[in-house]
């Protein structure tokens, strides 16, 4: 299977120049906007020589290719280098709070997932009724609501009025893993509902797109039964697009985390690159940005791989 | 103006308050935005119809000039991307060859990195104003537009009655303006909606985390951060701009909807 | 003769619509049909499209397609009623006692499986025959149906075999359950000619061989007569004639009927060539961009003017290709062509507006050939503007003077393309060129996408337009009815290359070519026994050789 091989090989070699001209577009964000990086860290009222202080700190005195070639030497090797505002070294702080978050996205991804999916073949089991009208009301809703609306109501409702769960989601090691759950049920919950609607209604659609294929009808009129017409003949087909839409919305949910971590105070990423952000600690937005979006970009891959795999033209080529 | 649906007419109507509340803010809205005018989390009374926020401003008036706030940024930013992301998608798309390459390669580069991470990651160099806002969402969000635009406008590209154009030696501005803008308006116009719908959300997230409007500006992203340590203690007060960039979001959400239906049904007919 | 296999009474369909800008309705599409079949006969059901003859074949099977219910009448298959049969008892009957063949096996077959999976599946599932047995029975069929290395083209997936060998597969897929009835359902429009006439070949002996009765849904008049016993006319959802096969092709009753048998018998004289060709096609190759290989090697005609150039050929002959070059879309890589005595640029670019105006062209698809935001009056008047700078009362005339030569009359001026007919709307397409006053127009299967008659009047149209206007007309068809009914010069084209060209007389009479011959002797005649001559004549050829 040569030809499988070759698509693959350039889909994963396309991955990895996408990552590495992402790195650039995020060094250069952060270096060739208007304004001086370090006057704008110090604000207006800066003394000469903080700013010129600041400037050997961030290396701005080197040229700006010489300090992103640096930059990315040290991540690949996985030096991200020293936070500007506590000088702690910033791979050692991502690295307990990247598994938080990953902790996190991996819960509401097992909840989220399962249960996007039964429901989208229900809005296809019963099209056009009214489990496929609720749902896409649902979906127009979903789109509308900003995550840390959906956020604040269930905290207001589940954890302030009903005190079923905490508010807040502090984790931290001491924690047994039936503690740490109960703890992020609610940031799960609402990281379920952000991306439930979206998940559904690709679902629905990429099964639908598949049961109006002829094939379909050729099964029906063979006489087969509804779970033979699904599970021979639709399933194999729609594998690859469920696929597709589970790892665009993991994408999705890996950006949903920043907000929702925010408002529940947990001790993630994404918390992490908002604080950095109002503090305006370029090294650590920079390395937190190269690794959200080496994920986005990695599952996205994924997606497509696994389409490429599931291809029946390029895995029997003629 | 007849047979609009009802969830059309419902929409329009919200949105169209919506906006004559933001651009008559001034006249409507019962106290000033930043006076202080009672106690802090007052709940609702005839004096202050939703309460007061977190220092004892009235929360209505609040709301009244953060949605003036959270509706010009938002327009003004998908003018920027409407207009930026169109114009150079029917460009690649009439252009074609190495143009649309450069063009469409360097727009997937730009999407392939989460919207929001991105624009945190400009923010956390660039001054945080007003105008830097609008440029950097809209910006971000042409390349969403530019896809559309281009996608559209090469659908129509290849339709055998822009072909009998050129053979008949039309110049490429009739080709644009005469034989594909007016099949890809609606589209667009629908997009337009969304666009629009995104870039409250967007800006209201970015306020939301200490990132987009500064006090003592009000936004309702920003209402909603100076309000949300009340919720702890029962009270609702963040809600209530949650509940309005949902309400104007679904409503226009809704006349979205029905552009988009309305015209992809016409197929050329009266109406 | 005893219970028929499968009895119809009173048949009647009715379909959920979706106007666009009103609330969707039911509609009936199907008003009370009756028809009964024997065992081993086969009943042809011909109709123009919308005439609901799929609609009734997959009726008896008691299926419907996408928003279609059977609203009243019986269907009974050996004996029993199974419109009001149970889910269980339907799902016994399909695959088991009836199968059906679709018009695209290329989308109906499973991408995902092998093609002996599908094939067997229902006689294994129906439990007729055991996994190897139904394998074994298959491999016969694969053989009888004629399709290469029968042993083991089960074990390729769809996308592997050709279009023409998918068709047969499916062919085997249906008779491998050994069922009463197959219903094929236009198992040949999608094929080309010469492909069409080998799986012809194959459907009416395997039909001859196993015994099975069928039902043979088409458009094509010629193709049906070839392999039925009794042929039903369907039109707009009513039986219009029904009866042997000898008697509706031989003494038709009903005017539409008649018309459908004498359809493309339009006479048209050959003339000869006249003065200096207006179209002189010298040399040329052609190739796509970014592609490797010649799809047009070394082309050569002449069109004269006021006459028709017909250029024929299957997909993939570079029929359509050759149009793009002469309109300047395509720039040959050698060779050039001239036009009114002078040599044109070879790039769009390039030609003036006079070229232009000189060389007009009409499309297939009338639909996507009109932008949908213009009306008539302006598709109509935009080339005379154009060309001729008319404007206002000026224009308005003229352009009410075009649509009267293409019989539409004044009224149409401000219709949009929408609210016109298929047939209509080919007319508008045909008004617009001629606006612009042109020396030649390219006709690129300009009547393949319409029903038969409205294709005849498409044609006669185009033949009375010439004699007024007195207007050359290259004219790229595959359809060899079309092109008797037309031309004046013939070129026909196989894999790049103009293969035969000449006077109409010349190139349709003997000696011929062996494509030519191929070609020539596959199309469908509408006379009986046609099918069976071409058969005995093929096989006396290849037992020759």
């Amino acid at each position: 299977m040569p030809q499988i091989l070759k698509l693959l090989a350039q889909r994963i070699a396309l991955g990895l120049i996408l990552l590495f001209l992402v790195s650039a577009l995020i060094f250069a964000g952060t270096v060739i906007l208007p304004g001086d990086v370090a006057q704008s860290i110090l604000g207006q009222s800066a003394t000469p020589e903080a700013l010129a202080n600041l400037r050997k700190d961030l290396g701005l005195n080197e040229p700006a290719l010489q300090r992103y070639f640096n930059w990315l030497g040290g991540a690949i090797t996985g030096d991200l280098g020293t936070s500007l505002t506590s000088g702690a070294d910033i791979t050692e702080s991502i690295g307990k709070r990247l598994s938080n978050t990953l902790f996190l996205a991996f819960w509401a991804a097992v909840v989220a997932v399962p249960l996007a999916i039964f429901l989208g073949l229900l809005a296809v089991r019963f099209k056009d009724r009214w489990p496929d009208k609720a749902i896409s009301a649902v979906t127009l809703a979903s789109i509308s609501i900003p995550e840390f609306l959906i956020g604040y109501v269930l905290m207001y409702l589940i954890a302030v009025k009903m005190r079923w769960f905490p508010s807040v989601a502090m984790i931290n090691d001491s924690m047994t893993l039936g503690e740490k759950l109960s703890s992020i049920a609610l940031p799960v919950a609402v990281l379920t509902l952000v991306v439930l609607a979206h998940m559904m209604r690709m679902t629905r659609a990429a099964i639908l797109n598949v049961m109006q294929s002829a094939y379909i009808e050729t099964a029906e009129l063979k006489g087969l039964n509804g779970f033979q017409v699904i599970y021979r003949h639709a399933f194999p087909n729609a594998i690859a697009p469920i696929v597709n839409v589970v790892m665009l919305n993991l994408a999705y949910l890996v950006v949903g985390v920043v907000v929702i971590e925010v408002v529940f105070v947990y001790p993630g990423m994404g918390q992490y690159l908002v604080d950095h952000v109002s503090k305006r600690d370029v090294p650590v937005v920079q390395a937190c940005g190269l690794i959200f979006a080496a994920v986005y970009i990695g599952l996205n891959m994924i997606a497509d791989l696994v389409a490429i795999l599931s291809n029946p033209r390029l895995r029997h080529p003629k | 103006m007849k047979n609009i649906p009802i969830a059309a007419m419902i929409g329009l109507f919200f949105t169209a308050l919506y906006f004559l509340a933001a651009i008559f803010a001034p006249l409507i809205s019962p106290y000033g935005m930043a006076e202080i005018v009672g106690d802090v989390w007052e709940p609702a009374s005839s004096e202050f119809l939703l309460g007061t926020d977190n220092i004892g401003r009235d929360l209505l008036s609040r709301m009244i000039y953060g949605g003036r706030t959270t509706i010009f940024i938002a327009t003004a930013a998908t003018i920027v991307s409407f207009t930026l992301g169109s114009v150079l998608g029917f460009f690649a798309a009439v252009a074609g060859g190495w143009v649309d390459q450069v063009l469409s390669r360097f727009v997937d580069l730009i999407m392939s990195i989460p919207t929001l991470i991105f624009a945190l990651v400009v923010l956390s160099v660039t001054p945080v104003t007003v105008p830097m806002l609008i440029i950097v969402m809209g910006l971000l969000d042409s390349t969403r537009v530019y896809r559309l635009a281009r996608a559209v406008a090469v659908d129509i590209e290849v339709m055998d009655y822009v072909e009998a154009a050129r053979l008949r030696g039309e110049k490429i501005a009739w080709i644009i303006f005469r034989e594909i803008l007016p099949n890809a308006l609606s589209p667009l116009v629908a997009e337009m909606g969304l666009r629009f719908i995104f870039a409250v959300l967007f800006v209201s997230t970015l306020s939301f985390l200490g990132l987009g409007v500064q006090p003592p500006e009000a936004d309702w992203g920003g209402i909603v951060k100076e309000n949300k340590d009340g919720i702890v203690y029962g009270i609702p007060a963040a809600l209530a701009p949650a509940f309005a960039i949902a309400t104007l979001a679904i409503s226009v959400n809704l006349v979205a909807d029905w552009v988009l239906n309305r015209t992809t049904s016409l197929k050329g007919g009266r109406g | 003769m005893s219970e028929p296999l499968l009895k119809v009474r009173g048949l009647k369909i009715g379909a959920t619509v979706y106007p666009p800008g009103e609330k969707p309705h039911d509609i009936e599409i199907v008003h009370g049909v009756d028809f009964e079949l024997a065992k081993g006969k086969v009943l042809g059901l011909i109709g123009e499209s919308g005439a609901g003859k799929s609609t009734i074949g997959l009726a008896s099977m008691a299926y419907g397609r996408g928003g279609v219910k059977i609203t009243g009448g019986e269907v009974w298959v050996n004996g029993r009623e199974i419109l009001s049969a149970g889910v269980g008892d339907i799902r016994k009957l399909r695959g088991a006692e009836v199968t059906y063949v679709s018009q695209s096996a290329a989308a109906s077959f499973n991408p995902a499986k092998k093609i002996m999976d599908q094939v067997v599946e229902a006689a294994v599932e129906q439990k007729k025959f055991s996994r190897k047995d139904a394998e074994e029975r298959a491999r016969v069929l694969f053989a009888k149906l004629g399709l290469p290395d029968p042993d083991n083209i089960g074990d390729r997936f769809p996308h592997q075999v050709s279009g023409g060998q998918l068709q047969r597969c499916m062919t085997a897929l249906a008779l491998c359950p050994e069922p009463d009835l197959v219903v094929f359902d236009e198992p040949t429009t999608a094929l080309d000619v010469t492909t069409q006439i080998d799986v012809l070949m194959a459907i009416k002996e395997a039909i001859r061989d196993t015994g099975v009765a069928a039902l043979y849904i088409t458009h094509d008049l010629a193709v049906v007569a070839q392999v039925s016993d009794d042929i039903m006319v369907l039109k707009m959802g009513n039986t219009v004639e029904y009866g042997s096969v000898d008697q509706i092709i031989n003494a038709p009753q009903e005017e539409y009927t008649k018309a459908l048998v004498s359809v493309r018998s339009i006479e048209h004289e050959e003339k000869a060539p006249t003065a200096e060709p207006v179209l002189s096609v010298r040399n040329i190759t052609a190739r796509y961009q970014g592609t490797k290989f010649d799809v047009l090697h070394g082309v050569n005609v002449d069109l004269y003017p006021g006459q028709t150039l017909a250029v024929v050929g299957e997909s993939g002959s570079g029929k359509s290709t050759l149009a793009r070059v002469i309109t300047g879309l395509l720039p040959p890589r050698e060779g050039e062509i001239e036009f009114a005595g002078r040599t044109l640029s070879n790039d769009l670019a390039g030609r003036s507006r006079e070229d232009l105006r000189e060389l007009q062209m009409i499309y297939q698809m009338a639909d996507v050939a009109m932008n949908p935001r213009q009306t008539v009056g302006t598709i109509i008047g935009r080339p005379l503007e154009f060309y001729f700078g008319m404007r206002g009362a000026e224009k308005k005339k003229r352009i009410i003077e075009l649509l009267d030569e293409i019989e539409l009359g004044e009224k149409f001026i401000d219709r949009y393309p929408a609210e016109l007919s298929g047939g209509q709307k080919q007319r508008v397409c045909i008004a617009r060129s001629l606006a612009a006053k042109p020396k030649m127009i390219i006709c690129d299967e300009v009547t393949s996408a319409l029903d038969p008659l409205v294709a005849d009047g498409i044609l006669k149209l185009l033949l009375d337009l010439q004699k007024i206007e007195d207007v050359a007309y290259l004219f790229i068809t595959h359809d060899l009815a079309t092109v008797r009914a037309i031309s004046d010069n013939i070129a026909v084209m196989y894999q790049g290359k103009v293969q035969r060209y000449g006077g109409k007389s010349k190139v349709l009479s003997p000696p011929f070519d062996d494509y030519t011959d191929l070609l020539l002797s596959s199309v469908p005649e509408m006379r009986l026994g046609w099918l069976e001559e071409v058969i005995a004549n093929r096989k006396m050829e290849s037992a020759g050789n």
